[in-house]
């Protein structure tokens, strides 16, 4: 098999604050082939976005800082890539898509100029023709007369609009990767269900690469392969989506399927299950698993070492010592 | 944009008739008798009393108002006391030496102000950012007429690299086109007047310069900083932008809102003339010309510099708020660019 499109390994990116430091990507592996779409799952502040920024080496330095593992992308170490480097590759072979599209757009520049300007600098054409060209990405992502629309400013559009020129703008240059991160959180139902509807179409086309980043099982359900469940900075769970919906092992990840309301009408209405307590303060994670104070499983080993990711039948690993 | 600026300007209407009828009153509110300052200590009071009937100083304040404001409105802004000259001119020739004083310093502040305030922001707490930002304190506390006869001691007098006094050296031939020494001097191709008047520019604006280039500085920095933080910003970045034009076309043409509402006030200010900076260096300009006024008692002259400031406050703030449709696209009401 040929070599994976993105492979991290061991990634640990730390905040230095003044109150110590904040480990908020703490040994993350994953890899993703060419084409495939990988759901990345977890609650608020377990370290997706800090992973996807650190792919894209968007952390804010000096406080910010990628200490150990490596990300390979196309052969290469972006971990060691020098800016320059990075640059050639932001928006090129790597563009990204965030959480909110009223916020993300620049608001005092016209869509087709924010579009236009990627294409410009990643491809050699001309002003013309990368204005073209952004014409012709606005009508791709479905945006109603492009032409007229691509002369407009972002406060003049909707919510579900400015995040289709998003993603006009992530795969404009035909990336081999689009990191969405969080891409329908801000998004009401509907449009949700458009925007994924969009991802998914446009993936097949362009034949991107995608790491899906979201708290939503269900989107996760509706276009990844493959789902890595985080954690407190690290991957508790990997398998494909079938098996990982099928057979959660983590008990965390049983816990994440528990706390789905049930349909009204199925079976007897139950009461809402949680997974009790808090996530622990990234500033100070308790010795050994890092789940341990939520676990209805917990024993005396996971008080004692950190679990290792555990390999289980195929592409299923899982890390907790219930397992070994 | 015609409709706004026309609303505009029929505003000022109301705000001239405002300042004339204040600037009437207090004038006549404050001791001192122009009269009486005309003729001297000892002169007799039959002497006083027909110049002040010359000068029509003996009717009512209502009637005297009535006779100015009619004569407003035929464009007559009346006589200086002192010199006998209409008004109209004596303010035009000197608006000109102020205009040229502040566009410099304008120029001087804005560019070193937004340079050190970007640089200071994404630098933050390096060693450029403190040192910016406490010459900014220092240019914001430091009292100008200090300054100013500092730069005159250590540049005139000490190294004698510029002149201390004037628009330009005298005995230089000076042909009048427009009134702008500088301007005029590219127009009839007289390079050596050019430069000679540039020199004797330079210390009047920078000093001029200091206060509003700190200000500019801090509001640059802090405003940038706001910006720098904001999700487009990332975005920008995402795309694989240079940090370059991530700065200058992503964050800099957001933060220049109240940036150049900081300028704008400036400049109005300094159009009204610098009276410490004007008498230091011997800029014959508006500052000085209105304190002269005041205290010879020139009504005519003090009411026509007021509402000519009141003008030119309007003019300015109209092109800062028409430089804020062009900066921010939200605020084009009619979504028309």
């Amino acid at each position: 098999m040929a070599a994976p499109l993105l492979e991290i390994q061991g990634l640990k990116t730390f905040f230095f604050t003044r109150k110590g430091v904040v480990k908020a990507v703490d040994g993350v592996d994953l890899s993703l082939n060419e084409g495939e779409t990988l759901g990345l799952v977890g609650e608020s502040g377990c370290g997706k976005t800090v992973t996807a920024l650190s792919i894209m080496r968007l952390i804010s330095e000096p406080i910010g800082r990628i200490t150990e593992g490596s990300i390979n992308f196309e052969g290469k170490d972006l971990v060691a890539a020098t800016e320059s480097e990075m640059r050639k590759i932001r928006g090129n072979r790597i563009s990204m898509i965030f959480q909110e599209p009223m916020t993300s757009l620049n608001p005092v520049l016209k869509v087709g100029d924010q579009i236009s300007e990627a294409i410009q600098l990643h491809q050699d054409v001309s002003k013309k023709e990368a204005w073209d060209r952004s014409i012709e990405m606005l009508r791709l992502v479905g945006i109603p007369s492009p032409e007229s629309r691509v002369n407009e400013y972002p406060h003049q559009m909707s919510g579900g609009m400015r995040q289709r020129v998003m993603i006009g703008m992530a795969l404009s240059c035909h990336p081999k990767l689009m990191i969405a991160d969080e891409p329908t959180t801000a998004l009401d139902v509907t449009i949700q269900a458009q925007i994924l509807d969009l991802i998914n179409r446009l993936k097949e086309r362009v034949g991107s690469a995608i790491l899906l980043i979201t708290h939503n099982l269900g989107v996760v359900a509706e276009v990844a392969q493959y789902v890595g469940v985080m954690y407190a900075g690290y991957i508790v769970e990997y398998a494909d989506v079938i098996t990982l919906f099928k057979e959660p092992r983590h008990p965390y990840t049983v816990g994440l399927f528990q706390s789905i309301p049930k349909k009204k009408g199925s079976a007897k209405r139950e009461r809402l299950q949680a997974i009790p307590g808090l996530v622990p303060d990234l500033l100070e994670l308790p010795k050994g698993c890092k789940f341990q104070d939520r676990c209805s499983r917990v024993f005396q080993r996971c008080r004692e070492e950190a679990p290792l990711l555990l390999k289980l039948n195929g592409s299923h690993q899982v890390r907790c010592w219930l397992y070994e | 944009m015609a409709r706004f600026i026309s609303r505009r300007l029929f505003h000022l209407i109301f705000i001239l008739i405002g300042v004339s009828i204040l600037v009437f009153l207090m004038l006549r509110l404050i001791p001192g008798d122009p009269a009486h300052l005309l003729v001297g200590e000892l002169a007799s009071p039959q002497d006083i009393a027909r110049i002040r009937e010359k000068l029509g100083l003996d009717s009512s304040y209502v009637y005297q108002y009535f006779i100015y404001a009619s004569n407003l409105l035929k464009g007559d802004m009346g006589t200086s006391i002192r010199s006998n000259v209409p008004v109209s001119q004596e303010i035009f020739v000197r608006f000109l030496a102020t205009v040229e004083l502040s566009i410099a310093a304008m120029l001087i502040s804005s560019l070193i102000g937004i340079l050190a305030g970007v640089i200071s922001s994404v630098r933050q707490y390096s060693i450029f950012d403190y040192f910016s930002m406490m010459m900014a304190l220092v240019g914001i506390s430091m009292p100008i007429f200090w300054l100013g006869l500092m730069l005159m001691y250590l540049f005139s007098v000490k190294w004698g690299i510029l002149p201390m006094m004037g628009r330009f050296t005298m005995g230089l031939d000076y042909h009048v086109i427009s009134g702008l020494v500088m301007l005029d001097s590219l127009l009839s191709g007289d390079i050596q007047l050019f430069f000679n008047s540039v020199k004797h520019l330079i210390l009047p604006a920078f000093t001029l310069a200091t206060i509003p280039m700190a200000i500019i500085a801090r509001m640059t920095r802090s405003s940038m900083l706001e910006v720098m933080s904001k999700d487009y910003i990332r975005t920008a970045r995402a795309k694989g932008l240079s940090r370059g034009t991530v700065i200058f076309r992503h964050a800099l043409k957001n933060a220049f809102l109240p940036i150049i509402t900081v300028i704008g006030l400036n400049f109005g200010l300094l159009l009204g003339g610098a009276v410490l900076t004007e008498t230091i260096f011997s800029w014959p300009g508006l500052g000085r010309y209105v304190v002269d006024s005041l205290s010879a008692r020139d009504y005519p002259a003090v009411q026509g510099c007021i509402l000519f400031f009141a003008v030119i406050m309007v003019i300015v703030n109209l092109t800062v708020d028409i430089f804020y449709l062009y900066l921010d696209p939200r605020l084009r009401i009619d979504g028309k660019g």
